[in-house]
Formats: structure tokens, sequence, C-alpha cells
């Protein structure tokens, strides 16, 4: 039977909204099938606002992926704001999605892509607007299944009670392997219930679902193990991961909005994963091993994509693009074959070491020649040692010489602040390391409207990570220390009022380390504040740490834990953490090594460039470093007029 | 460098495309459909696209116009269907023809618009009207900008009717039954006087509230005729000349028509 579209009810809400466009659809590229057409239904969510949901590649690559399948549909979701959630309530609308308008709570899947943590409470206003009940023990077969996935996903603990399942890893072969079980089981007129649908994708080993596990915990709080509660459901589930990416050239057909959104580039995926070995990146330590994309595979997708939307900047995306085996031949074969077309090219922020000007020349020559950004992470040598960020303090100065004398004026440096065993005297080095970039830049360049911005964030412990087991920094040290540094900045008469300072404040890591390293305990601290009206965590004016902590107050003494047990404390090896029985395939003796040496200050190397150092996840999960160069070029392309 | 005017749409759900949103979907559209765009100079040049009289985010329209400058002349016909090709369906380019006139911005004087009135009876509509049409002057508030700005809806009415809409579909919309149409003709003035300016004018003369928004698109634009109150096609000049005149570069055949608003207002057509 075909579903009614809720168009008619929301048309009449949109002039009463901000930004209305953002609610209709009608994307260049977007898909729409007919209902019946299909047998298993998919609605894809990004838990934020449409202007950052949209540009999404995870969601709009799974989208692709299903969509091409005969049988199979996939629409979009995206969080509504407060105003139109207000209206929608008032005039019993539900949760659509902006492709056909359908309410999200007729379709067999609702698939969520979390890449982080302060989505969680936006699940919720969805689930409820959707009309789902908001825990997995009060579904029936009426209701989709709940999935969770992207990299917030490795530690879905938090959110366990409110998803049925979630897959950790890449997605474009998983979402295939559910869509077959789901058919099959709709097929055989869906026995044993939601239950056994559930059950049949945790016997693949490679889809979690919480509720067939069941957590104990120590008299002091700690969990003492998570067992199965049936047999079947494998003791750990397997993240998955995509080999040779060439043969999964998506997005073919970016989505292109009407809307205004964060990103308005055609992105192209040069390659997955990263063993750089930063101590502190989840999402390298998640992704391994490093498969790259190939040149021609890459200018393949620019051409066809950039045909299909009419883009006018190329983004260049992975976790580290500058590391690509042959990033200056993509870089120059792309800047060469669209110069007449006035297309431009970028990087997401560039590694210090990896900088080479030749690089930069080709990016900012079809385009403007803003500012560079470099990431050094940490401002002592010492603690870049700790987090395994292997640039010296010479590396980066001559990196900006060479930046300030080819004409840029803009220096742009990230660092991280709350790192383990960091002290004040890490974190004010900073400033030196500031007022060493604008002399050299005024040195080497003979002017002096040079400028250095410095972006300090929070630095918040992840799962799967050697920091995994370290104290998160309070929210009032961390102010304390960046209140230092600030002034040390200003003090400085010469140089202060050439650098740029930007940071947070220290709440907010609070919160998202509270979320990062939670349990299912802290669900009950996320459902307390959606009720009390928590919305878009990750936006500075809808969040509020006041409610997070009265919450969390309210909710987990019960448990005998608080705020500072999941995020200050520090943990020993023995502990069993929320996330073990999710397998990422990195070592937890390997990890656990890797802690001590940041420790001790001792750093690791790539295994793209020196032998495997054995993380475990090459055996583990069956995957080999895949990377160039293949010694190809980007030819011309032929005009066609 | 060859100029080309285009009218194009705003209808179903993409009524709600703000200008901007337009703009770069636009612009997009010409890189994807390759058009030899022309360049502003300067420092971040831009293709050169003039656009006329936007209308509201939220209201449809069947008569925006633009007119883009190309560096080699390409056939308008085949242009409108690539550009055409290249835009999401509501956002739709129906009509393209070489400039061969001056200032397509001093044909667009009035506007047709079209405002359907949902659970607004025929008999409530007309009286409404009736008030406006009599008031000498109707004064109403619109937020802009810079607050809240008093001025005149009345004036700039050329004409105004009630039509009744009941027979368009009404009748299988539950709950609703009851719809009147208002036709309105409006002259472009400064401050401009919009389809919700007259609503809210119809609102303070005769207490005229409808239940649901109105639904309002723009039928028309052009030249107004001030003795009908009708406005005629801006695109028939240059059309016609180049009837007169052999096209411009050896080959090019120059598009003509679909246009239903040529020849003037769509009169009765609804
Ligand atoms: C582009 C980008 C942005 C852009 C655009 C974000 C967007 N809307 O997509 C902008 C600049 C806005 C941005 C902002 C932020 N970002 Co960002 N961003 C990236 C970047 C460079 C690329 C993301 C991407 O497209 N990846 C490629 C896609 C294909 O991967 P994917 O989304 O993970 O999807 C795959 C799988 O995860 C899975 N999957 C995903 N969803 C789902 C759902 C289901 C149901 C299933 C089954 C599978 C599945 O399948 C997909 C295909 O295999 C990454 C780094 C990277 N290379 O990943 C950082 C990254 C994702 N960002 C990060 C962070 C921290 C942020 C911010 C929180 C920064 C901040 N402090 O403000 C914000 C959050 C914004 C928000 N609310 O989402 C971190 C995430 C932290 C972590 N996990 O360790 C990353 C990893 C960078 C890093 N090294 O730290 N970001
Ligand atoms: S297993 Fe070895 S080769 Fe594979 S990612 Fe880990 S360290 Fe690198």
């Amino acid at each position: 039977m075909p579903v009614e579209s809720v168009f008619p009810r929301l048309e009449a809400l949109l002039p009463h909204v901000q930004k209305p466009i953002q609610y209709v659809g009608g994307e260049l590229n977007s898909t729409v099938k007919p209902w019946d057409s299909c047998d298993v239904r998919w609605a894809l969510m990004y838990p934020d606002a449409y202007e950052v949901g949209l540009p999404n590649q995870g969601v709009m690559i799974l989208y692709e992926v299903l969509n091409e399948r005969e049988g199979v549909l996939a629409e979009r979701t995206y969080s509504v704001w407060p105003d139109l959630e207000a209206l929608m309530r008032e005039h019993r609308v539900p949760q659509f999605t902006v492709d056909a308008h359908r309410p999200v709570g007729a379709f067999d899947v609702l698939g969520v892509s979390f890449s982080t943590e302060l989505g969680y409470t936006n699940l919720l206003t969805t689930l409820d607007l959707a009309g789902i009940p908001m825990e997995t023990a009060d579904r029936t077969e009426e209701h989709p299944v709940v999935l969770a996935g992207g990299h917030a996903a490795f530690n879905p603990e938090p959110i366990a009670d409110f998803i049925d399942c979630a897959v950790i890893g890449d997605g474009e072969q998983a979402v295939l392997e559910i869509t077959g079980i789901i058919r099959a089981w709709k097929a055989e007129g869906r026995p044993g219930g939601r239950d056994e649908l559930l059950f049949r994708l945790a016997k693949t080993g490679s889809v979690y679902v919480p509720k067939f596990y069941d957590v104990e915990y120590l008299p002091d709080g700690r969990i003492s193990r998570v067992v199965p509660n049936r047999s079947g459901v494998p003791w750990r589930v397997a993240k998955h991961t995509v080999m040779d990416l060439d043969e999964w050239p998506y997005p073919k057909q970016p989505l292109v909005p009407l809307a205004e959104t964060v990103h308005e580039r055609m992105s192209v995926e040069i390659f997955r994963g990263c063993t750089r070995g930063c101590r502190f990146c989840q999402a390298g330590m998640i992704t391994r091993p490093v498969r790259e994309r190939s040149i021609t595979g890459i200018g393949d997708m620019v051409e066809k994509g950039l045909k299909a939307t009419g883009f006018e900047e190329v983004g260049l995306l992975s976790l580290s693009s500058a590391d690509h085996s042959e990033i200056g031949d993509v870089a120059k074969g792309l800047a060469d074959r669209y110069e007449e077309d006035k297309i431009g090219l970028s990087l997401p922020s560039t590694r210090v070491d990896a900088f080479n000007i030749d690089l930069a020349n080709e990016l900012t020559r079809n385009g403007r020649r803003s500012g560079l950004t470099f990431a050094p992470e940490g401002g002592s040598e010492r603690i870049r040692k700790v987090i395994n960020k292997m640039v010296s303090e010479e590396d980066l100065i001559r990196t900006v010489a060479t930046a300030y004398g080819n004409g840029w004026r803009q220096v742009k440096l990230y660092f991280m602040c709350g790192l383990p065993t960091e002290t004040d005297e890490d974190v004010l080095q900073i400033a030196d390391m500031a007022t060493k970039v604008i002399a050299k830049g005024r040195e080497v360049s003979g002017k002096n409207d040079i400028r250095c911005t410095v972006s300090i964030g929070g630095f918040v412990p992840k799962p799967h990570t050697p920091f995994q087991w370290a104290p998160q920094l309070s929210s009032e040290d961390t102010d304390a220390r960046l209140e230092k540094l600030r002034e040390r900045i200003r003090g400085d008469k010469k140089y202060g009022r050439s650098i740029g300072f930007r940071y947070h404040d220290g709440k907010p890591g609070i919160v998202e380390g509270l979320l990062s390293r939670g349990d299912r305990r802290v669900g009950a601290v996320i459902r307390a504040v959606y009720e009390d009206g928590g919305r878009f965590d990750g936006w500075r004016e809808h969040f509020s740490y006041d409610r997070w902590m009265s919450c969390a107050e309210k909710t987990l003494p019960g448990f005998g834990v608080d705020v500072d047990w999941y995020t200050t404390r520090e943990r020993a090896y023995e502990e069993v953490l929320p996330w073990d029985h999710l397998d990422s395939g990195l070592d937890k003796d390997w990890l656990w090594e890797d802690w001590q040496d940041a420790l001790d200050e001792t750093e690791v190397e790539d295994c793209r460039w020196t032998p495997c150092f054995d993380c475990g996840v090459c055996p583990q999960m069956d995957t080999h470093i895949q990377i160039g160069p293949t010694g190809k070029k980007l030819l011309p392309l032929t005009v066609v007029k | 460098m060859q100029r080309i005017r285009l009218r194009y749409t705003k209808r179903g759900r993409l009524r709600f495309t703000s200008h901007r949103d337009f703009q770069r979907a636009f612009e997009r559209a010409l890189r994807r459909s390759e058009v030899p765009m022309a360049y502003s100079a300067g420092f971040t040049p831009h293709p050169k696209v003039s656009y006329a009289n936007a209308a509201p985010t939220g209201t449809g329209s069947e008569a925006e116009f633009l007119e883009i400058a190309l560096t080699e002349p390409r056939d308008p016909a085949s242009l409108r269907e690539s550009l055409d090709a290249s835009m999401p369906d509501g956002l739709d380019i129906v009509e393209a023809v070489e400039a061969r006139t001056s200032g397509l911005a001093d044909r667009l004087t009035a506007s047709v618009w079209e405002l359907r009135l949902d659970g607004v009876g025929l008999p409530e509509a007309r009286q409404a009207v009736a008030a406006f049409l009599a008031a000498e002057t109707v004064e109403v508030e619109r937020r802009t900008k810079n607050g809240l700005r008093t001025f005149d809806a009345r004036a700039a009415v050329v004409r105004l009717e009630a039509l009744d809409g009941a027979f368009e579909g009404a009748a299988d919309r539950p709950g609703l039954g009851a719809c009147a149409i208002l036709r309105l003709v409006v002259r472009h003035s400064t401050p401009a006087v919009r389809p919700d300016d007259v609503l809210s004018g119809l609102r303070a003369t005769a207490d005229l509230a409808p239940p649901v928004p109105a639904a309002v698109t723009r039928l028309a634009q052009g030249l107004l005729n001030e003795e009908t109150g009708t406005v005629t096609d801006p695109l028939a000049p240059d059309r016609e000349a180049v009837t007169a005149a052999p096209p411009t570069a050896a080959g090019l055949t120059a598009a003509t028509g679909g246009s239903p608003a040529r020849g003037g207002v769509p009169e009765g057509s609804a």
C-alpha cells in the first residue's frame, strides 16, 4: 500500500519557519522511487540540521548505493529546527523524509549516521516526532529498525537503549547485507517478529544488537563483563572494511542542495584510513588500514561529479590528504584540467611535514590564496612525542617560511589543550611557537602584515585509541590553562597583535567526554536532557552545559557514578571498557603498549613506510594496506563541444 | 557578446527557494551546461547574470526573468533545453530569446498574481475585495530589516477580483471545501507592494482572515497597459525583432514561443 506524503500538511507550516527550503527536498540528483516497487525501504538520517547533514559524504554514499539496487529505496531525513518541531507537534505532522515526504515511521530501517556524539539528543527528538517508541524494548514489528552507524557508533553504549542495532566501520557493503537479511525475513512472512530479525542480523557477527548483550557491573561501578544473553550471538562484533576504493566510486551523483550548506563542493575521498598513529585520533585508529583511491579513479570521479553537479570547487577528502602517494600529480593534474573552468581545489587541514610548496601552489592556482592551515596539535616538542605527532619545531618554521616566502600572509595553527601529561608549560609554548612563526614570516616576506591564528580545541579521550585510558582534563583546569596562554600572547608587545587566538571553554568537552566513553547508564542522562528540552548540542546557541550537569546529577548517582567518574578518571589496564566487545581490529594490548609509549614519550612510525608494527587490524580484519604510486598521470580531457 | 533573456518558474515545493538559493543553483546550471559565460572583471569574477524583480520566498511564479551575457553565440532554444535539464524540477527554464532590444527591466512595470485562499468562501472574498477597492488608501505594516514599516498598499493595486476556486479540485480537500481565488494586478513601485501586503490590507479593511496561508503565484510580469489593467509579454519585442531581422550568427535559429504569457495576460485562463 502506498504511503501518503505528509507534504500537503507540512506545506501549510512552512511559511512560518526559518529557511523552509531545507525541508522541501527536490535537490538535483536526489531520487524518489515508487513505494510499491520496493520491498526494503531505508530512511537515512544525519542527526543535525540540513545545512550540516546534506553534504555528509557517508549518508550520500549509502543513499546512492541503496537506491541503485532494484527493489530498494532510500530517502533522507534531517533534524528539524525547534521552530518547525513545535509546529509539527501542534499539527501532528510526523518526522518526514525530504525526498518524498513519507513518514519516517513507515520505513523498514531508520539508519542514523553519527559522526559525533553530540547528535544523540537529536536522535531522540526524531524518534519521538516519528512516533517510534524511544526505547528498543517498546518497539514492535510496526516500527522501523533503528540502526546507528558512523564513527561515534564505535561506542554506541550510551544510546544502546534507543537504537536496535549498530554497524561499525564502512557502510557500503554492510547496508546491502542488512537489506538482504530484511528482504528474506519479510518474504518469509516475518517469522518470529522483530526479535527474529534482530537475531538474524546479530548472528552475522557484524551487526551489533545491544539488547542481546547483558552488561554486568562490579560494586564500584566498573563493568565486570558484557555477555551475550542468547546462544548464537557472537561475543564480539566486527567492524566492516571496504577494500578497493576504485570499485566504490561513490557518490557518483552528489546531491546539490538549493539551500546554503556548510560545504558547497564536490568531495572525493582520495583514501580511507590513516596510519600516522596520532594517539588522540579516533578516526585514524578505527579506519585502518590505509586504502588509496588511484589517481585515475580520482580523476574519473571528479570529472563525472563536476558534470553532475556544476560545483566550482573540488575537495580532496581524507584524514590526511597530503599523504596520498601521488598527491602532487593528483593536484597538478586536476589544476591543469580545470584551469579554464575556474575550478578550485581544496584539502582539509594539512600535516606540517607533508606540506610542500608545489602542492600548495597547485591547490591555489585556480582559486584564491586565502590562508594555510596546519595542525601541530601540541605546543611543545615533548607533548608532540606523547601524542605521536612527529613534527619538530624546525619543520614547522621551515614550512611557514616557505609559505610566507611564496606570498601567503595568513597561517592558521590548530592545537589541543588537555592532552595526557600536559602541563601549563606545554601549552604556553604555543605562544612561543606563534611568535617564532610571525618573526620568521616578517623576515622572509619583508612585510609586517603577517598573521598567525592559533585555534585551540579541548582534548577529549576517545574509545579505541591509546588514550582511552587517559584522564580528561577538567573544564576548570582547561579554562585556567587557556587563560594563561591568552595572557602570554596578549602580553607580547612585539608580536601579540599579529596573533589571533581562538578557543572554546572546556565545558562542552566534558559533555562530549561523558558521551564518548560512556556506558549504558549514560543513556538515562541523554534521555533526561532530551526531556528537559536539550536539542542540537553541537550548536553553541542550543547547547546547555548546566542542563547536562543537572540531568547527570539526577540520574547517575543511582548507579553510584558521576560525570567525573566517566571523564577525569584514569582507567587501569584490567578495566573492562564499555566498547571492548566491539572489535575495531586494534589489539587491546597493542593499544595499551602505545599508551605506555606515550607516557614514555616514545614515538611510533607509520606502517605505510616502515614494517608493520602489529596494531592487529590487518590480520584480525583480513585487510591490507592499498597504496600507490601507480605511476599514472591525469591526461587532459578531450574537449567535446 | 550575445545576450539572452530567460523566463523561468518557481513551481510547487520549490517556491520555497529564496532568490539567493536560486542564484547559486542557476550559476551551477550554467557550468553544468557549459554555457560560454561572460565574466565580470575584478578580483573575484562573476558570470554576468542580471536578475529582475525576484518573487519573494514562498510564492510561486510562472514569470521570473533574467538575462545572461555570453562570449560566443548560442542557439537560445537548445540553450534553454540544456539549462532546464540542469535545474531541479520546479525551477524550470521555460523561454529563451536573444536580446534585441534594450531595457528588459523597463518593461517589467507590473505583475499579475493569483492568490488561492483555501477555506474562504467566494461571497466573503468578494466583499473584502470591494471594501479594499473602495478605500482611498489602505495602510499596512511590514517587518523589514529596519523594523516595522507602514505604507499604503492600495495605490499600487491596478486590479483585484475574486473568482471561485472551488471547482479546481477544492472539493476533494477534506475540511476545506470553499476556496476563493484572487486575481491581482499590481504596479511595481517603491516600496514594492507584495501580495501579502494586499492580504494584510484585506484583513485591515474587511477582516478577511484565511484559515490557512494563501498559496500565491505570480502569473505574469510585464509592461502595464494602464487602460485595460493588463500586462504585456516583456519578451515579445525581442521575439518580434528576431523575426524581423536575420539572426546574429549563421545557422542559429531563433527561439519562438511556448509562452503562455505571449500577447499579454493569460486572461480567463483559470
Ligand atoms: C568534511 C568533514 C567535516 C565537514 C562536513 C561534515 C559533514 N556534514 O559531513 C565539517 C567542516 C562541517 C565538519 C564538522 C565537524 N567535524 Co568533521 N570531518 C570531515 C571529514 C574531513 C570528512 C568526513 C567524511 O565525509 N568522511 C567520509 C565518509 C564517507 O565517511 P563517514 O561519514 O564516516 O561514513 C562512512 C562510515 O562511517 C559509515 N556510515 C556512516 N554513517 C552511517 C550510517 C549507517 C546507518 C551505517 C550502516 C553506516 C554509516 O558508512 C560510510 C561509508 O563507508 C572527517 C575526516 C574523515 N576523512 O572522515 C572529519 C571528522 C569526521 N570530523 C570530525 C569532527 C570532530 C567534527 C566536528 C565535531 C568538529 C567540531 N569540533 O566542530 C564537527 C561536527 C559537525 C557535525 N555536527 O557533524 C572528526 C570526528 C571525530 C572522531 N570520530 O574522532 C573527523 C573524523 C576528523 C578528525 N580526524 O578528527 N567535518
Ligand atoms: S596491522 Fe600493521 S599494516 Fe595493518 S594498519 Fe596495523 S600496523 Fe599498519
